[in-house]
């Protein structure tokens, strides 16, 4: 047994235990094999997150991270600050996680394995905080620890005392380049970690989700990787692209945008709430996908106008429209240069629009199609007789597409008050229609 | 006896005058704004505008206003489910800034109501026009307090049977058609004032010409006494 959960523990299971052992404990015991991809793969995107914190980030695999941190301190305000965020960052992405700083890469390592969180400046001081250290920190051969440990060698301390040239001797010169690279008496370079130019990230489920809303935690955690990695890139984007993956390699695909390029988790999380209350899924989910390949520049200046005057979270309001009443739901206005009034505007996008001044007549709405009237004696009617009012606007226009008009326009008045915009064609059956209403 | 000193209390409000510090945007029609508290539609809050039907210039008593908070306030006007196209001509002509015209079409009335809301409460809108059909006090009392939150204009539209519904607007105003261009505005309620009896005759006439006379009317109160003579 590796690793057990909280319940397991209750019931006396501990890691180190054989499994058969456990089982006898616990007959319905849950146990999975120890994926090693997926554990490299979780590193891999962890350290892709972690970018954003410093950009010299290496891999330590199986579990471990390592980031030079001493040029990162002055900007995230210090020691302390800086380990808050990534340990709430770590926590909010799911992962329990334990941190050291140290002089030396393996010092910060060991200390982080033997749950020291501790910060230690100086590498004078290394011996004396490594030395009550047991030896299984190092990341030595089994047989060689035993070795040791048979000599009566128990801790960092003990070893440290032993002479050095006897030591070369007995553990070999490999051991000692890590005691040296260990305390910082050689340099020990690390290969830095590259990020990926694109973000795809994908998260299988524990269990097959049928309700759109139970994907909001998976989907949280991978928009949390998404804009920890866009903060490493100096990136943001405008759109979210989601995949939810069905069994057979069926997908759906959901795409969220913002109106001004963004890499605010909470407000992408905000929207995607709002999107998935609405969401009726065919299928069950197996696996969700996030991908960000579009990235866009987010130059400091705009980081001033996103980061100041906006607070985090906050919304745009047309995202959150859109987020739930779809992009088509959310429009803004324009006028068209055109003679024939039901072609003289458009629907624009938002805060987009041609403003055409105009001098003539005009409605304050418009019907979304001419609505033929009734006529009495030849005399059109709504809800009454209606008065002419004004003097007649002749419209000809439109020849040249098929689409042509030719309409006398008037100011009319029902008996009970309302105005309408109606006119008479000048062709055909010489018909009446209401176009529009004085509102 | 001097009555100045006990005129002074704070704790003495005096029914002939409306409350301090009522913020309102002018409507641009004098006659209305004097019996407006604070001059004009009230900001933050609901003004309920209630006819029997369209085509008797329910917006062009607001487009003044919408006109004016376009050019200056900046923010959107947002205009949820509205009844027929909003043309963009005439919104010119009445003097409105397009860019900042926002429409929203929700399917469902339910998301009709939660669109007026988000809109009311984001702070980015200026003023919010609706045309709500039901009769829900529950609903009515958040958009209010979701337009005091966002400090938007809040514009509902409804039909004249629901007059004698109580209602959480700050605003209550009732229209009628009058012979000609006439208008006639029954104030039904109005927060820090008595309801007031007789209808007030407004001309809103259908050729507008807006920015001549938004000019004409907006000239009428200096640029500072914008929100109120009565501040």
């Amino acid at each position: 047994m590796l690793l057990c959960n909280t319940p397991a523990h209750s019931r006396g299971i501990c890691a180190g235990m054989p499994v058969a052992a456990a089982r006898a404990l616990l007959q319905d015991l849950i146990v999975y094999p120890r994926d090693y991809a997926a554990e490299h793969k979780a590193l891999q995107s962890l350290a892709a997150w972690a970018y954003q914190f410093s950009s010299q980030v290496s891999l330590y695999p199986p579990f471990a991270l390592l980031l030079e941190v001493r040029g990162s301190l002055t900007l995230f305000g210090g020691y302390a600050a800086l380990f808050q965020r990534i340990h709430d960052g770590l926590e909010a992405l799911g992962y329990a996680s334990r941190m050291a700083d140290a002089p030396t890469p393996l010092a910060a390592y060991s200390l982080a394995c033997c749950n020291h969180e501790q910060q230690v400046t100086g590498k004078s001081r290394l011996p004396a905080v490594l030395g009550p250290l047991p030896l299984s920190v190092l990341d030595w051969d089994q047989t060689l620890l035993d070795r040791l440990h048979g000599m009566g060698v128990r801790r960092l301390a003990d070893l440290l005392r032993l002479p050095r040239d006897g030591l070369a001797r007995r553990l070999g010169a490999d051991s000692l380049l890590y005691l040296d690279r260990l305390l910082g008496r050689c340099a020990d370079p690390q290969t830095l970690y590259q990020p990926p130019r694109r973000f795809r990230h994908r998260l299988q489920l524990p269990a097959e989700v049928e309700q759109a809303g139970a994907l909001l935690f998976a989907l949280q955690r991978l928009v949390l990787e998404l804009c920890g990695w866009l903060q490493g890139q100096g990136a943001a984007i405008q759109e979210l692209d989601i995949r939810l993956w069905h069994r057979e390699q069926k997908q759906t695909r959901l795409k969220i945008g913002v109106h001004r390029k963004s890499r605010d988790a909470q407000q992408f999380i905000a929207l995607l709430r709002e999107r998935l209350e609405r969401l009726q899924l065919a299928q069950a989910v197996i696996e969700v996908e996030l991908r960000a390949d579009h990235l866009l520049a987010l130059d400091a200046q705009s980081l001033d106008m996103f980061g100041e005057k906006r607070e985090q979270g906050q919304i745009d309001l047309l995202d959150r429209l859109r987020a739930r009443l779809g992009d088509a739901a959310v429009r803004g206005l324009s006028t068209v240069a055109e003679h024939r009034p039901e072609y003289a505007w458009s629907y624009s996008e938002p805060g987009d629009s041609q403003q055409l001044a105009h001098d003539r007549q005009r409605p304050l709405w418009l019907l979304p199609v001419p609505r033929q009237l009734k006529t009495q004696d030849n005399w059109p009617c709504l809800q009454g007789r209606l008065e002419l009012r004004h003097s007649r606007e002749r419209i000809e226009s439109g020849w040249w597409d098929e689409q042509d008009i030719a309409r006398d326009y008037f100011v009319a008045r029902n008996p009970s008050g309302s105005c309408y915009w109606i006119y008479r064609e000048l062709t055909g059956d010489r018909r009446w229609f209401l176009q529009g209403i004085f509102e | 006896m001097n009555l100045d000193p006990i005129l002074q209390r704070a704790d003495v409000w005096r029914g002939n005058r409306f409350p301090a510090r009522v913020e309102a945007v002018s409507s641009g029609f004098g006659e209305l704004d004097e019996h407006l508290p604070g001059g004009g539609w009230p900001r933050g809050a609901l003004s309920e505008i209630l006819m029997a039907q369209h085509g008797i210039g329910a917006l062009r008593l607001l487009t003044p206003a919408l006109a004016r908070l376009s050019q200056d306030d900046k923010r959107w006007i947002c205009w949820v489910a509205p009844p027929y196209i909003p043309y963009a001509p005439a919104l010119v002509d009445a003097g409105i800034d397009l860019s900042r015209v926002l429409l929203v079409h929700p399917r469902a009335q339910q998301d009709g109501l939660w669109a007026v809301e988000q809109s009311l409460r984001s702070g980015t809108c200026s003023a919010v026009l609706a045309w709500p059909t039901i009769d829900d006090s529950t609903a009515m009392r958040r958009l209010q307090l979701a337009a005091e939150a966002g400090s938007a204009l809040g514009f509902l539209f409804r039909p004249r049977r629901l007059a004698q519904r109580p209602s959480p607007a700050a605003l209550r105003v009732q229209l009628e058609p009058e012979p000609g261009n006439g208008l006639s505005v029954t104030i039904l309620k109005r927060r820090g004032g008595w309801a007031c009896g007789p209808p007030i005759h407004l001309d809103v006439p259908v050729q507008q010409h807006g920015r001549a006379m938004a000019l004409h009317s907006y000239s009428a109160t200096a640029p500072g006494n914008f929100q109120s003579q009565w501040q």
